[in-house]
């Protein structure tokens, strides 16, 4: 990896490693290989790294790192570890193979109340909608906003639509929505004010797995439509 | 069964140091919004770990005891009563089986810690007690205590039969005759230093902005809560209003949106943000500001990295000398 990062305090606590100052899938993946590297080898001190758009917080806890001469502050010595291990993660050239998690979606009805209007704003059928909004992956940029709760790339322009003007005071957890050029699926139940075209059976959010979170930085989402009834089963056996 | 909630108060959770590791699924680390204060409490009843203690917000809560424990109470003082008879702070208090323990109303601070020994007996998620609101994980049942909710304590760490010469003898309660200097930290005075780092974003607002930050006053609105404090004061602006890419936050980020108001984010922040950084809190005064109440003033002051990380850790060697002193009392016994 040249040097293409750079290092800011966030505070007493933390560094953000900076890659870029643009949005792309290169830089977003390594983003990943080296938030990938820090986890898997973590120094004295680490507390965690959280993994965003262009940059990765890398926070620390000062009582468990010991200085050694010749560094001003523990920041200083933290980017001097980190440098580091931004070049190993260089040298494994992280190959990241694409990962695609698949998530069914039951477009429409009850389950995507907004689908009709968003066909609507845009002159298309709802089955153009589903097509377009299902027939490509999305990278997840970030995992934040709320638990589990995916940033990914942008929808097509042909699909995108602006927030409703009076959010819904209760979206069902699992619902699909658009807001402008961003898709996004709903981890829990929560006001907002996104077009809900659809909802998928599956559990963004499960506190009590292994994982807590069904998707994760880096990954790809692709969305696949099912129908009502393969909606309720699904739902039934991941219960 | 040991504890019942009589009055539930403004809003009463329970807190550890927090839930760290999960932040890259987008959880929060919740925790106590002052750190110092939950410690103090943990230590003064013998829990040499990090039980999960009350944090009491404002006024109006009360619990009835089913029976004797030794608690302590710490952070802001929001006149803890039983009978009509001050709780005194800052040290264990071993409060009889009958008696109803209730804060009455704040005179200093905003959020009082009440720690048992043994520790409340509540399941652990993702390696922590902490209630997060947002996810409803966590504490008890993942809510902020309502009326009629029981929280069992677990096995206490210090001897119920503690002996008579040590204690002093009140209608509900006994307490020890030592206590936690710890008054400078939850200051009463509404009017607050606060201290900062110059944030990632500093240099892209305007001259106006860059000043005002250190020469106005911030009051803390009473839209303010566990995710943030908002404050009111000059409006502050970027020069150019580009969108910025959002980026992992801490706590103590003080970030500006559109409206030019600063928020600065604590606890239950969300993880990413996407504002304009104009600073950010010394981990020293989080404390300090968790404590400060709506319609608290609070003047900024810049400090400079190194500043930072030596009053953080001259704060911890002070911490480790309570929790030191602290040991050797309890050991009397």
């Amino acid at each position: 990896m040249s040097k293409s990062y750079s290092f800011y305090p966030l505070g007493d606590a933390a560094v953000l490693i900076q890659f870029a100052d643009i949005v792309s899938e290169e830089v977003h993946r390594q983003v990943t290989t080296v938030a990938r590297t820090l986890e898997q080898s973590p120094f004295r001190g680490w507390i965690e790294s959280i993994p965003s758009f262009t940059s990765i917080a890398v926070y620390y806890d000062a009582r468990k790192i010991i200085k050694p001469d010749g560094y001003d502050t523990v920041y200083a010595y933290v980017c001097n570890i980190l440098e580091q291990q931004l070049d190993d993660a260089t040298a494994e050239k992280g190959s990241v193979d694409k990962e695609i998690v698949e998530i069914p979606v039951c477009y429409g009805a009850d389950y995507g109340p907004d689908l009709d209007e968003v066909a609507q704003r845009n002159g298309l059928l709802p089955e153009e909608v589903i097509q377009l909004h299902s027939g490509q992956d999305y990278l997840i940029y970030a995992i934040g906003f709320a638990p589990g709760f995916p940033y990914v790339g942008g929808v097509s322009e042909k699909i995108a639509t602006p927030r409703k003007k009076t959010p819904r005071l209760r979206i069902p957890a699992g619902s699909v929505g658009i807001a402008g050029m961003q898709t996004g699926i709903y981890p829990i139940e929560t006001p907002g004010g996104w077009q809900i075209i659809g909802r998928t059976p599956l559990a963004l959010f499960q506190p009590e797995a292994q994982s807590p979170t069904l998707l994760n930085s880096g990954q790809y989402i692709r969305f696949l439509p099912i129908t009502a009834e393969e909606y309720e089963h699904l739902r039934e056996v991941s219960l | 069964m040991s504890i019942t909630v009589i009055k539930p108060g403004l809003l009463v959770t329970l807190q550890d140091t927090g839930r760290y590791g999960y932040g890259k699924f987008g959880i929060s680390p919740a925790g106590a919004m002052d750190s110092f204060a939950y410690l103090i409490a943990n230590r003064l009843v013998g829990n040499e770990d990090e039980q999960a203690a009350l944090e009491i917000t404002w006024s109006g809560f009360a619990v009835e005891f089913e029976r004797s424990l030794w608690v302590a109470i710490t952070g802001g003082d929001l006149t803890p009563t039983i009978d009509g008879e001050r709780v005194p702070m800052w040290r264990p208090v071993l409060i009889k089986a009958g008696s109803c323990l209730s804060f009455q109303q704040p005179v200093a601070g905003c959020r009082a810690y009440l720690a048992v020994s043994g520790g409340f007996d509540v399941p652990i998620m993702m390696n922590s007690y902490s209630t997060y609101l947002r996810a409803g994980i966590g504490g008890y049942e993942g809510r902020a205590l309502k009326k009629g909710d029981t929280l069992s304590v677990r096995l206490s760490r210090l001897p119920l039969e503690a002996p008579e010469r040590f204690l002093d003898e009140y209608g509900g309660f006994f307490t020890v005759r030592w206590f936690v200097s710890a008054g400078g930290y939850t200051d009463s005075n509404r009017e607050i230093e606060i201290r900062v780092l110059k944030g990632r974003q500093y240099d892209d607002f305007d001259e106006f902005s860059q000043q005002a930050l250190f020469d106005e006053f911030f009051t803390v609105t009473p839209q303010s809560d566990r995710m943030g404090y908002r404050l009111s004061g000059p409006t502050l602006q970027v020069i150019h209003s580009n969108e910025y890419i959002s980026e992992p936050v801490a706590v103590g980020t003080v970030q500006v949106p559109a409206d030019g108001q600063l928020i600065i984010l604590m606890a239950d922040r969300q993880t990413l943000g996407g504002y304009p950084k104009i600073a950010q809190i010394a981990s020293v005064d989080i404390p300090l500001l968790a404590q400060l109440p709506a319609g608290g003033k609070i003047r900024f002051r810049e400090i400079s990295l190194p500043e930072a990380e030596q009053l953080s850790s001259a704060r911890i060697r002070e911490l480790r000398l309570i929790e030191a002193m602290i040991k050797r009392k309890l050991k009397e016994w």
